[in-house]
C-alpha cells in the first residue's frame, strides 16, 4: 500500500514525509499526473493561498487526476489549505473554483470578540461525537495545532465530522466518502496529530 | 477554545546554544538537537531558533543544521537569522522551518515581509521586533540591537501586519535574560496595535511573569533563561497558568 503526498512546491513536505513514516507508513511525494493516478492512498498538504495553490494544481495537470483519484474511492487526506482545495470554490481574492470534491465555500475567518486573532494559530480544541473512524480513539475535546486566516464550510451539515471553537464555529475536519479534510496540521500536533494519520493510513475509514 | 502557548527560544551562535543578558550573548548552553528532543518530550507547543550571529555574518541560519534538527522536531518550528529575500525564506522553509522570522531585513526594507507573504502565505512569516525603552516611549534596534530604527514598537508591527505578517515576535532587549518580569508596558502597546498574535519574549523568570504578559495582551509567552537556568519548565508554566485560569494545553 503506498501513500502519496502530492508535491506542489509550494510547501515543505518534510515534515509531513516525517510524520507518516513516524507512523509506520512508507510515503513518497508526487508531482507527475500519472503518479497521482497510481496512488493507494493521497494526501494533499498546503499553506498559503487558495487561488494559488490551485493554480498551481492546474498548471501541473494534478485537478483531473485527484478527481478521477476521489471518483475511484481512494481514500484522500486533504491538511490545511489541502482541506480548503477540497471545496467547491474559493473567495480569496475573487471567487475562484476549488477541486469541489466537497461542496461547500472557503472564506475569511472573521473574529468574534476583542480576544480572537486572525491567523487563527496555535492549539485548539477539536470537538466532535467520538463516531467518525478517522477520529477514532482521539477523545472529543483534543488539541490539534492550527494557522489558517479561511474557514471551510461545507453545504451539507452532514459532512462535518468535528467543529473548532473560533470565530464563532468552523469546520476543523471534514468527510465526504472516502475524502477527508482537516484544518489543523495532525503533522505538527505530536500525539494526537499521529493518531489522525494512522487512522486514515489504516483504515477504509 | 484557543490556547495561550508557551514557546521555548533556542539562540543559536555558530556552534551551539547561547543565551544572552541584555543581548550580550555570554553563556554557552549546549548543543541545540538535544535540547530540540527535549522540549518535544516536554510537550512544548513550538519551538523559536534565532541565530543571532546569521545578521552579522552576512548569511542565513546553517540549512544543515536546521534540516536535522527539524528532524527532532515534531511542534511547529520557527527560524530566523539573516533573512533578507524571498530565496532565504524559502531556503529554510525548504528544510523544514514552518515559519520564518524576520527581523533587520524588515527594518530595512519593508517589502521583504509582502515579497515573503505573498508567495508562501502570511502563517509563515513572523516579524521579530526587539526594543529598548527609552525616555520617552520605546525604540526599535535592528542588528541584535546594535541599530536603532528610529521607530516606536507599536508603529513598526501595525507596518508588519500591514505588509503580510501572520504574527509578531516582540522582544525587550532591557529585559532579555533578566529574569525579572516581562516590560508590560511594551507588550500592551503592541498587542493593541495589531490583530495578529503577538508572541512576547524577553524577562521571564517567574512563571506569574507569563501570567501577566498575557493578561497585557500577548497570545503567547516565548522564554529561554527560565528553561535553562531554572528548574521551571513549559510544562510547569502551562501547570500553573492554567491554574490562574488561562486556557493551555496540558
Amino acid at each position: 500500500m503506498s501513500t502519496s503526498v502530492v508535491d506542489t512546491g509550494l510547501c515543505n513536505l518534510d515534515s509531513m514525509l516525517r510524520a507518516l513514516e513516524f507512523c509506520g507508513a512508507r510515503p513518497h511525494a508526487v508531482r507527475a499526473p500519472r503518479d497521482v493516478a497510481a496512488a493507494d492512498r493521497l494526501i494533499l498538504p498546503g499553506v498559503g493561498a487558495f487561488v494559488t495553490a490551485m493554480a498551481r494544481l492546474e498548471s501541473m495537470d494534478l485537478v483531473r487526476p485527484i478527481q478521477d483519484a476521489a471518483a475511484k474511492g481512494i481514500p484522500i487526506l486533504g491538511v490545511c489549505l489541502g482541506m480548503q482545495l477540497l471545496a467547491s470554490t474559493g473567495t480569496e481574492g475573487g471567487v475562484s473554483e476549488g477541486l469541489g470534491l466537497i461542496p461547500g465555500r472557503v472564506t475569511p475567518l472573521r473574529p468574534m470578540g476583542p480576544r480572537e486573532r486572525v491567523p487563527h494559530m496555535g492549539w485548539n480544541t477539536v470537538e466532535h461525537d467520538g463516531s467518525h473512524p478517522l477520529l477514532g480513539g482521539i477523545a472529543p475535546g483534543t488539541d490539534f495545532y492550527f494557522v489558517h486566516s479561511h474557514r471551510f464550510d461545507p453545504e451539507d451539515e452532514a459532512d462535518i465530522v468535528a467543529r473548532t471553537p473560533y470565530g464563532g464555529k468552523f469546520a476543523s475536519v471534514v468527510a465526504c466518502g472516502s475524502v477527508f479534510g482537516v484544518q489543523f496540521h495532525p503533522e505538527k500536533s505530536q500525539k494526537p496529530g499521529f493518531a489522525l494519520l494512522r487512522q486514515f493510513l489504516s483504515g477504509p475509514c | 477554545m484557543l490556547k495561550h502557548r508557551v514557546v521555548p527560544t533556542m539562540l543559536y551562535s555558530r556552534t551551539g546554544l547561547v543565551k544572552s543578558v541584555r543581548f550580550d550573548p555570554s553563556r554557552r548552553v549546549g548543543a541545540a538537537a538535544q535540547a530540540i528532543s527535549v522540549y518535544n518530550l516536554r510537550q512544548v507547543d513550538e519551538l523559536i531558533l534565532l541565530d543571532i550571529a546569521a545578521c552579522a555574518d552576512k548569511r542565513i541560519p546553517d540549512l544543515g543544521l536546521i534540516d536535522e534538527l527539524a528532524d527532532y522536531c515534531f511542534v511547529p518550528f520557527t527560524v530566523g537569522g539573516g533573512i533578507r529575500n524571498v530565496e532565504d525564506a524559502r531556503a529554510l522553509l525548504q528544510v523544514g522551518a514552518d515559519k520564518i522570522s524576520v527581523n533587520s531585513g524588515f527594518v530595512e526594507r519593508r517589502a521583504l515581509v509582502s515579497e515573503i507573504a505573498d508567495v508562501f502565505g502570511r502563517q509563515s512569516v513572523t516579524v521579530s521586533i526587539d526594543a529598548r525603552r527609552m525616555e520617552n516611549g520605546h525604540e526599535v534596534f535592528s542588528h541584535c540591537g546594535a541599530k536603532p530604527a528610529s521607530v516606536e514598537p507599536a508603529v513598526l508591527a501595525a507596518e508588519a501586519e500591514e505588509a503580510g505578517a501572520g504574527e509578531i515576535l516582540l522582544t525587550s532587549i532591557d529585559r532579555d535574560g533578566t529574569m525579572e518580569g516581562y516590560d508590560i508596558e511594551l507588550i500592551a502597546a503592541v498587542a493593541s496595535a495589531v490583530s495578529v498574535p503577538v508572541v512576547v519574549s524577553g524577562g521571564a523568570g517567574e512563571y506569574a511573569h507569563m501570567a501577566e504578559a498575557l493578561e497585557a495582551g500577548a497570545s503567547a509567552v516565548a522564554a529561554s533563561s527560565i528553561f535553562h537556568f531554572t528548574e521551571k519548565t513549559p510544562l510547569g508554566a502551562k501547570t500553573y497558568l492554567r491554574k490562574q485560569g488561562f486556557p493551555v494545553r496540558l
